[in-house]
């Protein structure tokens, strides 16, 4: 087989992109951007998560700053979190609504000083997100927004010796970093933000530097951690990685007609606190009773792949709802899913019928997520 | 290069003689197009295929492929082995990744098939496109 092998030409590119071809990198489009579904096997790709590491590329997400004397409160109008009480150095994931309390996006948001935060957000909803954040800021006093995607990098260490390696680097200041917390660390001769954040479900960090440096910082780590099982891994494994944890997925388990109580999301929703977009919805969601749910299912066998938007259906044979989610777990070793079912579905232990490619398939509402580390 | 003793179809199977029967599976550049293979249906033993007809299908991580019938006939044997390893067929597409055993209809279908010379032509057409 050849070396390079380009299935889209079409589309922006990371920084890494030269980097993802000397490597072997099967390129897609993804949203307008041009990136390695796998090098050489999402399943092997997964694996290295799972059991040492792995490094991806997600420069592809956006990052907005949102600066000012108002910034943290014009955010708690936005988010379903509260903002103002994060010290610097601190993050939370939150979710940006419509009034209608669907999902524009979700994202974690930095605190880098009481009137500096930065975004991270979806790749296929970065100018989206822009736009709405920028319009809701028009007529706001003391807040500034300016999208700083295009200068920056972000890479995604991700696994159990994501922390060893990143240690060897950064003389042990890696491993002094929290959940959720971030700092300013050189790694390999690059200035980085780094988080103890993923999308994976297991430990590791995303680094932020400046575009120019991630060809460096990507080498330095893949090398620095060859020894321990290190691999590049692409969208193919993070995909089926953050399946696996039961991570939503905007477009699938969220998004503009999927509100986050549907979503299970509820503990990063704050509707005590000040209002913000679409907490009026949300009361109102909440006061008659969440309509449907995500849920996780699980399939005994071998039945095939279940896949996005396949019908979930009664003991009749009657659509009840829709996959969002699906694949064949490579940790678990069979078929699970995300689905979107009426509340009285939503239990653990009711069976419903998948049907895939024509064939019902027999399939149990099980507790997520489907897989934790350390469990 | 792709095995002389085998013959292909332009969607990526191959087709081997054994006694009377045929074996059939898929190449070595579909294996790599797939990607992780995760799971893989089969036909029933005894069902009756006709040439060109979808007999199951192969299905990766992040695709859907279907199987064609390089030749009609009847299924004698299916591999089981594909049930639990769907990741023989990356491993060992010309080996143990086998697929169906085929009683022939008819010898003549055969002829249809290209040769390893047209088949790695053909490769080396889709791949410089």
């Amino acid at each position: 087989m050849t070396e390079e092998r380009t299935g889209a030409s079409e589309g922006q590119r990371t920084p890494l992109y030269d980097a993802h071809l000397a490597l072997g990198g099967r390129i897609v489009d993804f949203h307008g951007w041009l990136m390695p579904v796998q090098y050489r096997s999402i399943l092997e790709e997964h694996r290295a998560v799972r059991q040492t590491a792995g490094l991806f590329d997600v420069s592809h997400m956006g990052e907005v700053e949102v600066k000012g004397p108002s910034a943290g409160r014009f955010l708690e109008g936005l988010l379903t979190q509260n903002v103002q009480d994060l010290t610097p150095g601190r993050a939370r994931y939150a979710l940006m609504l419509d009034a209608q309390a669907g999902v524009v996006d979700d994202l974690v948001v930095y605190a880098r000083a009481s009137d500096d935060f930065l975004l991270i957000v979806n790749a296929s909803r970065a100018p989206e997100d822009l736009a709405w954040i920028t319009d809701k800021a028009n007529s706001v006093a003391g807040v500034s927004v300016k999208d700083v995607g295009p200068t920056l990098a972000l890479l995604a260490l991700q696994g159990p010796r994501a922390a060893e390696i990143l240690d060897r680097l950064t003389q042990g200041q890696a491993s002094s970093i929290r959940r959720f917390r971030f700092a300013q660390l050189r790694v390999g001769g690059v200035d980085a933000v780094v988080s103890r954040t993923g999308y994976t479900g297991e430990d590791g960090f995303e680094l932020m530097c400046q575009a120019e440096a991630a060809r460096q910082l990507w080498d330095v780590l893949l090398r620095e951690g060859r020894p321990d099982g290190l691999l590049p891994c692409g969208l193919g494994a993070r995909d089926t990685l953050r399946l696996e944890a039961a991570l939503p997925l905007h477009g699938q388990e969220i998004g503009p007609d999927l509100s986050p109580l549907a979503a299970g999301l509820d503990r990063f929703v704050k509707l005590d606190k000040a209002d913000f977009i679409g907490r009026g919805a949300l009361l109102n969601e909440q006061a008659a009773g969440v309509p449907r749910r995500v849920v996780g299912l699980a399939f005994e066998g071998h039945v095939g792949v279940p896949r996005t938007g396949q019908s979930v259906v009664d003991e009749r044979g009657q659509e009840i709802g829709k996959v969002t989610s699906g694949a064949i777990s490579p940790t678990l070793g069979h078929p699970i899913a995300l689905a979107v079912v009426p509340a009285n579905y939503a239990a653990p232990g009711v069976f419903v019928g998948v049907m895939i490619r024509g064939k019902m398939a027999a399939a149990e509402v099980v507790p997520l997520p489907f897989y934790k580390r350390g469990a | 290069m792709s095995p002389q003793e085998l013959k292909y179809t332009k969607d990526h199977e191959w087709i081997q003689a054994q006694g009377a029967d045929f074996k059939v599976g898929v190449t070595d550049f579909a294996q790599s197009q797939l990607g992780d293979v995760v799971f893989v249906e089969l036909p029933e033993v005894g069902r009756q295929l006709v040439q060109g007809e979808p007999f199951g299908v192969v299905e990766s991580v992040k695709s859907v492929s279907d199987l064609y019938a390089p030749i009609g006939g009847t299924v004698r044997s299916v591999n089981q082995e594909l049930l639990t390893h769907p990741e023989r067929v990356n491993e060992a597409p010309f080996g143990d990744g086998w697929m169906i055993t085929l009683s022939p209809a008819n010898v003549d279908d055969i002829g249809e098939l290209l040769d390893a010379e047209a088949y790695d032509a053909l490769l080396a057409k889709e791949q410089n496109h």
